[in-house]
C-alpha cells in the first residue's frame, strides 16, 4: 500500500520518464562510443561526407514526438487529481510563518504537527503571514506554494499509518531549512481521542504558549542566544541602540517599545539586526495577547 | 603571377598598454576582454561553490552561518547566471570569431560593442559592492522572489541594479550580432553558408534582444517597491507574489536558452572539424535552433506547476516544454550521426564537445521530468532541479565553453597549450563534474529540497559524496586554467590551422592581423562543412 493516492500517479511518470531517459542515455552514449574508436582516423583513414539523409531525420524527430506526447500525458493524468479535492473532505487550516508550520482543526485545536486519519481524504487550506512557503511531504508525493495573500490548497488521502516528514520546499529565508514539521497518520479513533484532549497548559505562563502558538521563539531565544532576533532573556529594561527611519537613537526597552515591536516591528530595530524580516503582529494578537505575552517576557531576567 | 602576401602583424602587436585594450574598438580584443572579466568571475563564484558544498559535507553547522550560507548561494547564482554563464560564450567567443567566420572585419557597431563591455564592468562592480556595506549580499536567491526580497533588509536593491545593468549589455551585444550576421556577410555566403556558430548566436541574439527587457522592467518594480513603498508583488502593502513569478520566468526560461544554444553551435563547430567531414543535417541543427529560440518563450509557466496554476494553463505549459525537446533531440542525434564515417582526430576540443553531449543529454532527460505535471509535483523546488541545472548549465553551457577555449585558443594566441595535460584537466573536471552533480539528482528524488543550509540526517551520504565530487572538479579548474595560461606565455607555436578546420578561422593567421585577412577569405565550395579531402557519399 502506498503512502498516499498520488504515490502512484507521480511515480509512474517519474519511473516512465526516467526509464526512457536510461535507455536513449545509454543508447546514444554507446553508439557515440563506438563510432569515436570504429571511425578513428588509424580506422578510417578517409572520411565520408554525408550531409543528410530525410527518411532517417523523419524517423528520429517522429518516435520522440510521440514519445514526448506520452510522457506529457502520463504526467498530466497524475496531476490532474490534485486540482480538486472531494467534496466533503476533512478540513484543516495549514499556516506558514518563518519559520514554523502551524496546524488548525476544525473544532479550533491547533498544533504544530500534522495528524489526520488514515484513508479519508484531508484538505489543507494553505496560508502563509509573512512570505512564500511550500508544504511538501516527499512520501506523500506533493507539494503546493504557500503564498501571502491568497489561500491555496492541496488534499490527499493517507493509506499508510506512520509517521512522515513535512519539509518547507520554497525558500524562506534564513532558517528555512529548519521549517520543518511531521505528518501523523492514525486510525480514525485515535485522531478523534486527540482532537479532544486539550493540551495540559495550566502550568504554563499565558505568554509563553501565545509565544509558542505564534511562532515567536523560532527567531527569540528565551536563554540569551542570539538567533535572528534579540533574545527575550533580560531584554526589558535594557539599553539598546534603535534604528528609527535611518537614524540610530539610545533607547530604553520598556512596554511601550515591545507593543511596538509587536505590532509594527520594522519601526524600530536593533542595531545589528536585520530590518523587514518579522511580520506585523497587529491584526494577528489583541491587545490582551500581547500584555500576556509582555508579561511573560518581564519574568525572563 | 605570383601571389605573395605581406605578413600583417597581429591584433596583439598593433598597440600596447592597457588604454589600448580598454579603450579598444577591435572585436577581437573586446573578446579577450570579456574572456579575462568573464573568466575571473566563474573562478570567483566556483569558488563560492566550493564554500557551500564544504558547508553541506555534514548535516548542522560545519563552519558558516545560516545567514552568511544564503547569501553566498544568492552570490553564487547571481555571479554565475548575470555575469558567467549568459555572456560566457556570445561575448567572448562570438565577440572574437563571428566576424571572422562571416568573413568580415568588425561587428556592425564596434563602439557598442566596447559600450557593453563597459555595462558589464559597472554592473560587476553593482554585484560586488553588495558586500562591503549594509547588511551584505543579497539573501534571496538569485531568483530575487517577492515578497521575501520586499522584505529582507539585505542589499537586494543594489543586486537587482547589477542585474538590470548587466541586462543592457546582453541587449546591445544580441543586436550588434543581429545586425553584422544581416549585412556583413562576405560575398557569397548566405544564410544557409553560415557556419552553424553563427546559426546559433543569431538565434540566441533575438532572445537577448527581446527578452532580456522583460526583467529589466520586473527588476526595476522590485526597486520601486522597495524603495518607495508602491505595492507591486508584496500582498501586504497589495501586490501579488505569483505575478513577480511569472514576468520573471517570461525572461528568465528564455534565458536558458541564451545559456544553451551558443554551447551548441560551439560543438556544431569542433564535431565536423575533428570528424573531418561533413556535418550531418545543416538545416535541422540551423533551424532547430530558431525552433528551439522560439517555443522557449511559451514554456516559462513549468517553473510553477505548484504555485496554484490552473489545470489549462498547466496543460499548455507543460506540453510546450515537451516540444522544446524534440529540436533539442534532432541536434543531438545529429552530432552523433556527424561521428559515422569521420575519420576521427580524438583531441581534448573532441572530448569536451562529447562531454557536452553526454552531460546535456542527462540535463534534459532530467528536464523532462520536471516538464511533466505528476512527476514534477514532487522534484519541484528539489536537489534533483538544482541537479538538472547545473547538468545543463555547467555540464552543457559550461564545458561547452572550456571545448571552445580549446578549440579557437591557438587562434587566439598563436600558441597550443600542453595537450596531455589538458586531457589530464579535461578528465578530471568530468569525473568531478558528475560526482558532484548525479548524487543530487538522487537527494531530490529523496525529496531534499533546495536552498538548504542544514538536512535532515538520510540525506548525509549522498551529500557528502557530492562534496569529494567538488573537490575532484575544483583541482580540474585549476590544472586547466594553469595550463591554458602557461600554454599562451609559452606554448609551441600553433599554425595557421592546427585542427584542419574549414570554416574561415582557419583561413587567416594565428593570432589573426587587425582586420582578421590578409586576402580575402575563400568559401569551401559546396556548403561551409564540407571537406574537399573526404569522400562523397551518394545517398
Amino acid at each position: 500500500m502506498n503512502a498516499s493516492n498520488f504515490v502512484e500517479g507521480v511515480d509512474f511518470s517519474l519511473y516512465l520518464i526516467l526509464g526512457i531517459s536510461v535507455f536513449f542515455l545509454v543508447g546514444i552514449t554507446a553508439v557515440m562510443v563506438y563510432f569515436l574508436f570504429r571511425y578513428r582516423k588509424k580506422n578510417n583513414p578517409v572520411a565520408t561526407n554525408i550531409s543528410h539523409n530525410y527518411t532517417l531525420e523523419i524517423v528520429w524527430t517522429v518516435i520522440p514526438t510521440i514519445l514526448v506526447i506520452v510522457m506529457f500525458w502520463y504526467g498530466w493524468t497524475g496531476y490532474r487529481p490534485m486540482l480538486t479535492a472531494p467534496k466533503g473532505a476533512l478540513e484543516i487550516d495549514a499556516i506558514g510563518q518563518m519559520w514554523k508550520w502551524t496546524f488548525e482543526y476544525p473544532n479550533g485545536k491547533s498544533s504544530d504537527s500534522l495528524i489526520v486519519p488514515v484513508d479519508e481524504p484531508v484538505k489543507l487550506n494553505l496560508t502563509s503571514r509573512d512570505v512564500l512557503h511550500a508544504l511538501y511531504i516527499p512520501a506523500f508525493r506533493i507539494k503546493q506554494d504557500v503564498v501571502p495573500g491568497d489561500e491555496k490548497m492541496m488534499w490527499f488521502t493517507a493509506q499508510k499509518k506512520g509517521t512522515y516528514d513535512i519539509l518547507c520546499a520554497e525558500y524562506c529565508g534564513q532558517l528555512h531549512s529548519y521549517m520543518l514539521s511531521t505528518i501523523k497518520v492514525v486510525d480514525r479513533s485515535e485522531y478523534d481521542a486527540w482532537l479532544e484532549t486539550v493540551p495540559d497548559t495550566s502550568n504554563e505562563h499565558p505568554g509563553l504558549t501565545l509565544m509558542k502558538k505564534n511562532a515567536c521563539l523560532s527567531c527569540h531565544t528565551q536563554d540569551g542566544t542570539r538567533l535572528v532576533g534579540p533574545s527575550f532573556k533580560g531584554v526589558m529594561g535594557m539599553k539598546e541602540t534603535v534604528l528609527i527611519n535611518g537614524k540610530e537613537q539610545e533607547i530604553v526597552v520598556d512596554r511601550d517599545y515591545l507593543i511596538q515591536s509587536i505590532k509594527d516591528p520594522n519601526a524600530a530595530i536593533v542595531k545589528s539586526y536585520q530590518g523587514g524580516l518579522m511580520t506585523p503582529y497587529a491584526n494577528v494578537l489583541s491587545d490582551e495577547e500581547i500584555n500576556a505575552i509582555i508579561d511573560y517576557i518581564e519574568t525572563l531576567k | 603571377m605570383s601571389e605573395t602576401v605581406v605578413q600583417q602583424p597581429s591584433f596583439f602587436q598593433v598597440k600596447k598598454g592597457l588604454f589600448s585594450w580598454i579603450f579598444t574598438l577591435d572585436h577581437k580584443r573586446i573578446g579577450i576582454l570579456y574572456l579575462y572579466s568573464i573568466g575571473f568571475f566563474f573562478l570567483v563564484a566556483a569558488g563560492l561553490g566550493i564554500l557551500m558544498r564544504l558547508e553541506l559535507l555534514n548535516p548542522g553547522r560545519d563552519f558558516i552561518e545560516a545567514q552568511t550560507y544564503n547569501q553566498v548561494f544568492t552570490l553564487h547564482g547571481v555571479i554565475m547566471i548575470f555575469l558567467f554563464i549568459i555572456p560566457s560564450v556570445p561575448a567572448v567567443f562570438g565577440n572574437f570569431f563571428l566576424p571572422i567566420m562571416l568573413g568580415t572585419d568588425d561587428v556592425a557597431f564596434p563602439r557598442l560593442n566596447l559600450f557593453s563591455w563597459w555595462l558589464y564592468i559597472l554592473g560587476a562592480l553593482f554585484a560586488l559592492s553588495t558586500l562591503v556595506f549594509g547588511d551584505g549580499p543579497a539573501d534571496t536567491g538569485w531568483t530575487f522572489y517577492a515578497p521575501y526580497s520586499v522584505k529582507t533588509g539585505t542589499n537586494v536593491t543594489t543586486s537587482v541594479l547589477a542585474a538590470f545593468i548587466l541586462g543592457f549589455s546582453s541587449i546591445l551585444t544580441g543586436l550588434n550580432f543581429i545586425v553584422t550576421i544581416h549585412r556583413l556577410r562576405t560575398p557569397g555566403m548566405g544564410f544557409n553558408q553560415m557556419p552553424l556558430f553563427a546559426w546559433a548566436l543569431y538565434a540566441t541574439s533575438w532572445i537577448q534582444l527581446l527578452a532580456t527587457p522583460v526583467i529589466g522592467i520586473t527588476l526595476l518594480m522590485i526597486v520601486a517597491e522597495r524603495v518607495f513603498g508602491i505595492g507591486l508583488f508584496d500582498p501586504s502593502i497589495g501586490g501579488d507574489p505569483i505575478l513577480y513569478q511569472h514576468l520573471f520566468w517570461i525572461y528568465s526560461h528564455p534565458a536558458v536558452y541564451i545559456m544553451a544554444l551558443p554551447a551548441m553551435g560551439i560543438v556544431s563547430e569542433i564535431i565536423p572539424t575533428f570528424a573531418q567531414r561533413t556535418i550531418f543535417g545543416y538545416k535541422a541543427i540551423a533551424y532547430s535552433s530558431m525552433a528551439i529560440a522560439f517555443v522557449g518563450y511559451f514554456v516559462w509557466g513549468h517553473h510553477m506547476f505548484t504555485s496554484g496554476m490552473s489545470g489549462p494553463a498547466a496543460i499548455v505549459f507543460s506540453i510546450m516544454t515537451f516540444f522544446v525537446a524534440i529540436p533539442t533531440a534532432v541536434k543531438v542525434f545529429n552530432w552523433v550521426a556527424t561521428l559515422y564515417k569521420g575519420s576521427i582526430d580524438i583531441q581534448v576540443p573532441l572530448l569536451f564537445a562529447l562531454a557536452f553531449i553526454f552531460n546535456f543529454l542527462i540535463g534534459g532527460l532530467t528536464g523532462l521530468v520536471l516538464g511533466a505535471l505528476a512527476a514534477d509535483v514532487h522534484v519541484h523546488d528539489t536537489y534533483f532541479v538544482v541537479g538538472h541545472f547545473h547538468y545543463v548549465m555547467f555540464g552543457g553551457a559550461g564545458f561547452a565553453f572550456f571545448g571552445a577555449l580549446h578549440y579557437w585558443f591557438p587562434k587566439m594566441w598563436g600558441r597550443m597549450y600542453n595537450k596531455k595535460v589538458a586531457n589530464t584537466a579535461f578528465a578530471l573536471l568530468f569525473i568531478g563534474f558528475n560526482t558532484t552533480y548525479f548524487p543530487m539528482l538522487i537527494l531530490g528524488l529523496k525529496g531534499m529540497p533546495r536552498r538548504y543550509y542544514d538536512y535532515l540526517p538520510e540525506f548525509h551520504d549522498l551529500n557528502m559524496l557530492s562534496t569529494f565530487g567538488s573537490w575532484i572538479l575544483v583541482t580540474g579548474i585549476i590544472v586547466m586554467v594553469i595550463n591554458l595560461f602557461a600554454g599562451g606565455i609559452k606554448g609551441k607555436k600553433a599554425s595557421a590551422n592546427p585542427w584542419n578546420g574549414i570554416t574561415l578561422e582557419w583561413q587567416t593567421a594565428s593570432p589573426p592581423p587587425l582586420h582578421n585577412f590578409d586576402k580575402m577569405p575563400e568559401l569551401p565550395a559546396g556548403g561551409p562543412y564540407n571537406y574537399p579531402n573526404a569522400k562523397n557519399a551518394s545517398h
